[in-house]
């Protein structure tokens, strides 16, 4: 197989399938491979759904380790048979001029399911800086498992999007009602212009007297300012216990002066050992 | 728990969505169509078509409603032979998707020459790929129209039992069921179908093959025509058995032949199509409960609760 990754998937398939499905995905990923007509791959693709069906691949910790040491950040453990067999079908697309402008075309006439996953192979592709505009493209839907095929265990947003796409994305999950917590990257990627937008679209909800999810206050933390701080207190008196606990949880990573004094003033709070997680 | 197996669905709004899932309506098909004008380009049918297996589909799935789809090249735009040409180049690629149950609406407007190239040609690619046809038949001239849509039908070596020969009225029934193909009835409120019509021919003729439809769109319709056709046919004597086959389990079967559609779908909570998320991280949030497999007395979304996504 041309791309690495694709044999990792072919094995994954290879303990689940029927033999017929794997003989039919070995025999297209062939010719896909050798170059066929853009017509065949669209075809084919498509028509993977009538051999494998959407049962998840459960993968074991071994496996799901393999994929974490072939793309780092990489979690397929939500994958399933159809969406895996989609995957090694767009691994065999020749490496060339017409590869991004193959995906493109895909995507433009896809179905849910195939647009689910297209974005969630995207990491596992060649040419990735060329697929970026797709992707954020993807972050653009309105279709949570769309939205999550990008924002969900795939590290490809975290690898190749910059701050303003990236801010856009983590924003965009809490407002479409997503957890962050599967997002990859997510500590590592905090950044001040995230803590800022976050901080006003908790504003934003408190003045419309409606719930913030106490997930939003991990991107503040490490980032907080004064304001951010005052919002932080805000909660530490006014939220519902997960809120206030997600605060202290916040207040902990942040190096602002006034957070461990806020820590301090809450004794009950210190002894929460719940992690990100736990809000998710 | 009804199937209305043809709504325009792009056309209506969230309210009609929100009173189909609570009348019953588990699945609807919508069968492409053309916008009430006719398109300049090819872009405009991909688009269409895109949004038919799309974003319509996750729209229906919010208000716990199965989106199937059907699509074809319909009669009225078959007029425009270089854009019919693009269009039915394109056709391949959509047919093959999952939830696509039919190559429709199809079949004559005018009985013009290109309508029925275009007619043709789509009868071939429907038994290439192995789906049902769902037969548009004309609104002038329509007891012509019909018998000849499926006299090229048969011509095309087509099963009969795999055409669904919709918008029938008193005049042609007769002769579609004789010739053993389906026939499916529009409700509309002032033309084509009335309940109280509805109602006799079911009398008249007995459940088998017929199939009744709301055909939604754009213009005065009912998106409810089917609850309230069977609401009807319940007060006028007709037995359960009857009213479930018209209503419901005939375009199951019909439609179910492409493989693409089973009850299975909306019965079994464990079969819900996992990459639409009924439950948890994806379509219904903020612990509101899953609206698939509890049918009829379920909690509507609240649209001003911020659940959902339109």
């Amino acid at each position: 197989m041309t791309n690495p990754r694709a044999g990792l998937l072919r094995e994954w398939l290879a303990e689940r399938a029927v033999a017929d499905a794997l003989a039919w995905l070995d025999e297209k990923h062939g010719a896909i491979a050798d170059g066929a007509p853009d017509s065949v791959f669209f075809m084919n693709y498509s028509a993977a759904s009538r051999r494998f069906d959407r049962t998840p691949l459960a993968l074991d910790e071994s496996a799901l380790r393999a994929a974490d040491a072939a793309v780092p950040g990489w979690r397929p453990q939500a994958w399933e048979m159809m969406h895996t067999a989609r995957a090694v079908l767009l691994c065999a697309l020749p490496d060339g001029e017409a590869f991004a402008p193959t995906i493109d075309k895909l995507l433009d006439a896809a179905d849910i399911g195939e647009q689910i996953a297209a974005y969630q192979a995207l990491p596992l592709l060649t040419q990735p800086t060329r697929l970026v505009a797709r992707a954020r493209e993807g972050t653009r839907t309105n279709i949570t498992a769309v939205f999550q095929a990008i924002a969900h265990n795939n590290p490809f947003a975290r690898d190749h999007f910059e701050e303003a796409p990236w801010n856009q994305m983590v924003l965009k999950a809490l407002f479409v009602g997503v957890p962050l917590a599967p997002i990859v990257g997510l500590d590592e990627r905090a950044n001040a212009a995230l803590m800022r937008m976050l901080c006003d679209y908790a504003h934003e909800r408190w003045a419309a007297g409606r719930v913030v999810s106490p997930e939003l206050w991990r991107c503040v933390g490490p980032h907080a300012d004064d304001d951010a701080i005052r919002d932080l207190a805000r909660v530490l008196a006014q939220g519902d216990d997960d809120a206030r606990a997600a605060a202290a949880l916040a207040l902990r990573t942040s190096p602002h002066s006034r957070a461990a004094e806020l820590l301090s003033k809450h004794k009950e709070l210190a002894s929460v050992s719940r992690s990100w997680n736990d809000f998710a | 728990m009804y199937l209305d197996p043809h709504v325009h669905a792009v056309s209506r709004t969230t309210d009609d969505y929100q009173a189909m899932a609570a009348a019953g309506v588990v699945a609807i098909i919508e069968p492409a169509f053309w916008l009430g004008q006719p398109r300049t380009n090819v872009g405009s049918f991909q688009d269409y078509f895109s949004m038919l297996v799309g974003w319509e589909r996750f729209r229906a799935s919010q208000f716990g409603i199965r989106h199937y789809c059907a699509i074809g090249l319909n009669s009225k735009e078959a007029n425009n032979e270089a854009l019919a040409e693009e269009v039915i180049d394109l056709l391949p690629r959509y047919l093959a998707k999952e939830g696509v149950v039919a190559v429709g609406e199809i079949g004559y407007d005018d009985m013009s020459a290109l309508e029925e190239k275009y007619f043709r040609i789509q009868l071939d690619l429907a038994k290439e790929v192995d789906l049902p046809v769902m037969i548009h038949t004309p609104h002038r001239n329509k007891k012509e129209g019909t018998s000849r849509s499926m006299s090229v039908c048969e011509e095309h070596g087509l099963a009969p039992g795999t055409v669904v020969v919709d918008h029938n009225n008193e005049e042609t029934v007769k002769e579609v069921l004789d010739r053993g193909f389906w026939a499916a009835f529009t409700i509309y409120p002032h033309t084509k179908m009335g309940s109280e019509r509805m109602v006799e021919i079911v009398k008249q003729y007995g459940p088998e093959r017929i199939i009744v439809d709301s055909a939604a769109d754009w213009g005065v319709s009912d998106p409810l025509a089917v609850p309230k056709t069977a609401a009807l046919m319940k007060a006028r004597g007709l037995s359960d058995e009857a009213i479930s086959k018209v209503t419901y389990q005939n375009a199951l079967d019909a439609y179910g032949q492409s493989g693409q559609i089973r009850a299975g779908d909306w019965l079994d909570a464990a079969a819900v199509d996992p990459t639409e998320k009924f439950e948890g991280s994806g379509v219904l949030r903020g612990g509101q409960p899953p609206q698939v497999g509890k049918l009829g007395n379920t909690p509507m979304p609240d649209p001003g609760s911020d659940n959902l996504i339109v």
